[in-house]
């Protein structure tokens, strides 16, 4: 059984030997991951900001749904977005089957509904406590969303890291709409999935321990510019 | 202070996402997509085989490796444009429904049973691979299934089924279904002190076998032949006929199978091209090699010997 240590001095050669399949392999889940959250960011936070100024009939249900699917078993969205883009599909023509593409697509829908809810949350604290000073001014509520948007920017940065959490480290999702191809969709957790399966486990748990370092430094350099925007 | 806002870090996400794009679509050069089994990924047969095809070719091919029963139903649904899998009646009802429009013997090795190193249920002995599952379910010593429809698992069940033991029945108790890989199933079976059947590729290229030894092979029951299918474009036009057939024809032929024998993992040859002698030019025979025979020997003799 390989302990922790050896795991630990086994990341940090690969780290310092620069492996060139470990960098590719770690640019590939970067890439696929920052591109959901991007994605899902860009739909989730105004359709958070709308949740939380607009009021219209069956509001309450929608916002119970988009909680509801923070739970979304990674696993599920893979075979859904898999009946979607398999050849057998309504999608099939688009050959989207096995690529990166589909794994931005199927990590969207995963992350999507955590920023919107955590957008939702926080906005609506702020929207509480601007609504009269904001309504005094003749700003009717969906005028009011950008402003909520920039004034919230701090907690939308922290939703937009929950949701890259949510993406870098989930498997099931990218296993099955990327298949685990090397060299073309293979990210560090399938990766971390056949070495383990291999019975590579030294291996597999130093792949695990450079995933967590990824995250530090995404997670460090958005906080980082959060305190120079706030000037802390 | 210049306040680099969170609406103003969002541009910054997509760029880097965008900058980081190329590297997620790297190699466009024509490919195909190889539905195999996890056994030729896992031992690095493909590592060792797709280079010298890509080299020949310009061909690339792209491997997803699930197990057989998985495998087929990507090709069913048109995502892989040829098959590399290990189970031979799923493999002609594949092609007997449309579905493959050729089946090649490509190579075989055999399945061995891998057990805790002190033998509980005392199969290293055993006269064959039904009596030695007998002495397994006799002693309810644990066994770990892989549960998952895979080649080995149709085998293994078959087995079960040829001792007279309805293992299903006891799931849960000492019949373990993992639902799972070779290799999860290994690590199970390693954590477990179990029983379990592995083909000897993955087990002869697994890292974590702790006191687990090969205790059972050489039976003819446990053979375990390869075929590749290359999936019929009638039933699905964006099949890549040409190149599919490419890589079958490179696979079967001379290069591929010197490429095959050629491998080694441990020292260990683990596949066999197969048919031993290959003088049809399409190389199209129906026959398994030995099958249903039991003879207690090792897969070199196996090799040296079949049928």
């Amino acid at each position: 059984m390989p302990d922790l240590w050896e795991a630990a001095r086994l990341a940090l050669a690969l780290i310092v030997a620069g492996d060139p399949e470990l960098v590719e392999i770690v640019a590939r889940s970067l890439a696929v991951s920052l591109s959901a959250v991007a994605i899902a960011c860009l739909a989730g936070f105004p359709l958070g900001a709308l949740l939380a100024v607009v009021r219209f009939p069956g509001r309450r249900i929608v916002i119970v749904v988009v909680y509801t699917l923070m739970s979304l078993p990674p696993v599920f969205v893979g075979l859904l977005v898999y009946v979607l883009l398999s050849r057998s599909g309504p999608l099939g023509v688009l050959g989207l089957m096995f690529t990166p593409t589909a794994m931005v697509i199927a990590q969207a829908i995963l992350v999507g509904p955590i920023v919107t809810a955590l957008a939702h949350r926080a906005l609506r604290g702020l929207y509480v406590e601007y609504r009269d000073q904001l309504c005094s001014l003749g700003a009717r509520p969906w005028q009011v969303a950008p402003t909520l948007l920039v004034d919230g920017r701090t907690e939308l940065a922290t939703a937009a890291l929950a949701g890259f959490g949510r993406a870098i480290a989930e498997v099931g999702a990218v296993l099955i709409v990327g298949g685990n191809i090397a060299h073309v969709t293979r990210v560090m957790t399938t990766t971390i999935a056949l070495e383990t399966s291999k019975g590579n486990l030294a291996l597999a748990m130093a792949l695990g321990l450079i995933l967590l370092l990824i995250a530090l430094a995404v997670n460090a350099a958005v906080l980082a510019l959060g305190r120079d925007a706030r000037g802390t | 202070m210049p306040r680099p806002t969170f609406p103003a870090l969002f541009p910054l996400v997509v760029l880097l996402a965008l900058a980081l794009a190329p590297v997620a679509r790297a190699g466009e050069r024509p490919f195909i997509t190889l539905a195999s089994t996890t056994s030729t990924e896992n031992s690095g047969l493909f590592a060792h085989l797709l280079p010298r095809f890509t080299a020949r070719t310009g061909i690339a091919v792209r491997v997803i490796a699930v197990g057989t029963g998985q495998a087929l139903r990507l090709a069913r649904n048109g995502d892989a444009d040829v098959l590399l899998v290990h189970h031979r009646p799923a493999e002609d009802a594949f092609v007997a429904e449309g579905f493959g429009i050729e089946r090649r013997d490509v190579m075989y090795n055999d399945f061995v049973l891998v057990g805790p190193a002190g033998d509980p249920a005392g199969i290293a002995g055993a006269p064959d691979a039904v009596t030695a599952l007998r002495r397994i379910a006799a002693a309810r010593s644990p066994f770990a299934s892989r549960g998952d429809d895979s080649g080995t698992h149709k085998l293994e069940r078959e087995l079960w089924a040829a001792a007279g033991i309805d293992a299903a029945a006891a799931s849960g108790t000492w019949y373990r279904e993992m639902g799972n890989g070779m290799g999860a199933t290994l690590n199970a079976a390693v954590a477990m002190n179990a029983y379990a059947l592995s083909d000897r590729a993955t087990w002869l290229a697994f890292g974590n076998r702790g006191t687990h030894r090969l205790l059972f092979a050489g039976d003819r029951a446990l053979l375990n032949p390869y075929g590749a299918i290359v999936v019929n474009p009638a039933r699905h036009p964006q099949v890549k006929v040409a190149l599919a057939r490419a890589f079958v024809d490179w696979l079967t032929g001379p290069e591929g199978r010197a490429a095959i024998a050629g491998f080694r993992v441990g020292g260990e040859q683990p596949f066999f091209p197969w048919p031993k002698d290959r003088t049809d030019a399409r190389g199209r025979t129906g026959s398994v090699p030995g099958h249903g025979h039991r003879r207690q020997e090792s897969t070199a003799a196996i090799a040296a010997a079949p049928g």
